[in-house]
């Protein structure tokens, strides 16, 4: 049973960029020109480093409770950046998809679920998991 | 010395659907043509099963069965985007990238020191970012980059990074002797036939061949094609590429443009161009691939915007086809940066003949098939781009520069009539063809 479903895709639109102290709402093309870029933040860059490499994949389940992802969340996930020690990765066991903490320390390996009700999964090699992205992004509609 | 790579994907879309499907890695996956008619793409293990290419879903549905493999449908959007994702990523590597199919590039790699661990970088760079496995073959022309990719592809000792620079002379002399002429990019099955019966039957019988004899007997591009092998870059993309896969049209602008209208007008001049080209062959594309560039050299911000669009309904109607480019266009476009080159890609190529109505699109219009064939009939009897878009003419700030080119006689039977005639001094009084959506300075019905 997998915990996340692939959402697709990351429309490449046009960088958007919200004013980050609220005077209403701007949105339109930022351009080099503009000098008070500093007050407006651009969500699909402050998400995602390299857009190129970014997924959106839908949270299924609790497991990731206690690092705030919840059900539902929509998560970015990089392909291209290295998975460290600690990094929230998107990784596949036996063929499916899992939301996990990932804990890489002095040659032990496992996945850590933020959530007591579930088990850390102790993968038997470095070749049995499949790190697919790390986590870089957490989105939430209320 | 110049020096180019060509990157391709392995078994693309295969490739595509194993990246969202991790638990088939290993496992033999196909994936079928629109309608689920053919066998359009086979990961390696399929190929190792012995499913054929190219034939009916129900000849090998039980080989299917019996070896488990996986079957999709093939879903153009996915693909389209993986496309997308991955032309971005490549352009980061070169000054100079030319997208010549959707999952296949040139880069140009001249005054690289290392082309060789460059070219591994960008392997391993695609499969860390997208997950997607590919092949790069490297050499100083473009012929040569393609037959060192497939090089790459069928002797796995390259690790899936070939350049020729790697071999001594000898050794890449016995490699092309063990080439059919065959795999020689621009080479077709015909020629190829052709070819043997001139005993020409191998790449290096090709590159040690007559040149200009060649020329007498097929084509200048034959002849071109020699001296790329012997490693002089001199052919470009819209000369080799195959029509029956991918239909090119792209350009440099005479100067920078950094407003839309020009752009657009060049797109659209280009989709005509193409369109035109799909239609004298009775094909539809169902997929465009559309980019712009700013020029690498001397420009602060390089930018090579690139998107692919499926279209729902394949087609070769140039105002379908315009819609769905300039809607892709949009989406590339950036304010303030100089451009200096845009093009189209039509790829999804397929026969008009066979082609399948989707049961929910809306039936096309048998009135703009006429429209169609009516302006290229008129095309050719009035002079190439008598009827255009309308939007090709809001700006003419694109075109190139070639005040002094002379008539393309040997290719335009319509200009070799016209240099029989009175030179005319003013531009023909072309009919337009309004694009619907209109531009407001170019209101003039």
């Amino acid at each position: 049973m997998s915990d996340i479903t692939l959402c697709g895709r990351i429309a490449p639109s046009p960088p958007c960029s919200l004013p980050l102290a609220g005077m209403g709402i701007r949105a339109g093309f930022p351009s080099p020109a503009d000098d008070y870029l500093d007050s407006s933040i651009d969500l699909n860059g402050y998400l995602m480093s390299d857009p190129d490499a970014c997924f959106v994949v839908r949270v299924q389940g609790d497991s990731m409770s206690g690092a705030g992802i919840m059900e539902g969340d929509l998560l970015i996930v990089d392909k291209g950046r290295p998975a460290l020690h600690g990094d929230i990765v998107v990784a596949v066991v036996d063929g499916d998809f899992t939301v996990k903490r990932l804990h890489r320390r002095h040659g032990r390996l496992a996945l850590l679920p933020e959530n007591p009700a579930y088990p850390v999964l102790v993968p038997q090699s470095e070749q049995e998991l499949l790190i697919w992205g790390v986590v870089c992004g957490c989105v939430r509609r209320y | 010395m110049s020096r180019f790579a060509l990157v391709d994907g392995n078994s693309f879309y295969t490739s595509c659907e194993r990246v969202f499907r991790p638990d088939l890695i290993g496992k033999p996956i196909i994936v079928l043509s629109n309608n689920d008619g053919c066998v359009v793409a086979r990961s390696a293990e399929a190929k190792a099963i012995g499913i054929p290419a190219f034939l009916p879903y129900y000849q090998v549905r039980s080989l299917c069965r019996k070896h488990r493999v996986a079957v999709f449908s093939s879903n153009y959007t996915l693909y389209g985007d993986m496309s997308r994702r991955m032309m971005n990523i490549l352009a980061r590597f070169a000054p100079q990238q030319d997208i010549y199919s959707i999952d296949e590039c040139f880069l140009d790699l001249s005054g690289m020191v290392t082309p060789l661990a460059h070219g591994r970088h960008i392997r391993q760079t695609l499969l860390d970012k997208l997950g997607l496995p590919s092949c790069v073959g490297i050499g100083p022309s473009k012929t040569l980059a393609k037959l060192a990719n497939h090089v790459a592809k069928q002797q796995a000792q390259w690790q899936g990074v070939f350049d020729w620079a790697d071999l001594t002379p000898a050794e890449a002399e016995r490699l092309l002797a063990s080439m059919d002429v065959r795999e020689v990019w621009g080479v077709g099955r015909r020629l190829a036939e052709k070819l043997h019966q001139l005993r020409i039957r191998s790449a290096l019988d090709l590159q040690r061949a007559d040149a200009r004899q060649l020329k007498h007997h097929f084509n200048v591009v034959l002849e071109r094609t020699v001296a790329e092998l012997n490693g002089v870059s001199c052919l470009a993309l819209d000369d080799v590429a195959s029509s029956k896969q991918h239909i090119i049209s792209s350009r440099s602008f005479s100067r920078q443009v950094s407003s839309l209208p020009p752009l657009s007008a060049s797109i659209a001049h280009h989709i005509a161009r193409a369109a035109e080209k799909l239609r004298a062959q009775g094909s539809t594309a169902a997929m465009i691939g559309v980019s712009i560039q700013t020029n690498a050299f001397g420009s602060a911000t390089p930018y090579h915007g690139y998107t692919c669009i499926p279209l729902l309904q394949a087609s070769d109607d140039t105002l379908s086809l315009n819609q769905a480019a300039q809607a892709g266009l949009r989406q590339l476009f950036q304010p303030g940066l100089r451009y200096h080159k845009a093009g189209v890609v039509l790829m999804e190529i397929g026969d008009k003949a066979i082609q399948q109505q989707d049961m929910f699109a809306p039936a096309p219009d048998p009135r703009r098939a006429r429209l169609m064939s009516t302006i290229d009939q008129l095309n050719r009897r009035l002079g190439k781009g008598s009827i255009r878009l309308a939007v090709e003419d809001i700006s003419q700030d694109w075109q190139m520069r070639q005040a002094m080119r002379s008539p393309c006689y040997s290719t335009d039977p319509q200009q070799a009539i016209m240099a029989n005639r009175q030179a005319h001094t003013s531009a023909p009084t072309g009919y337009r063809l309004y694009w619907p959506r209109r531009q407001p300075d170019s209101g003039n019905e």
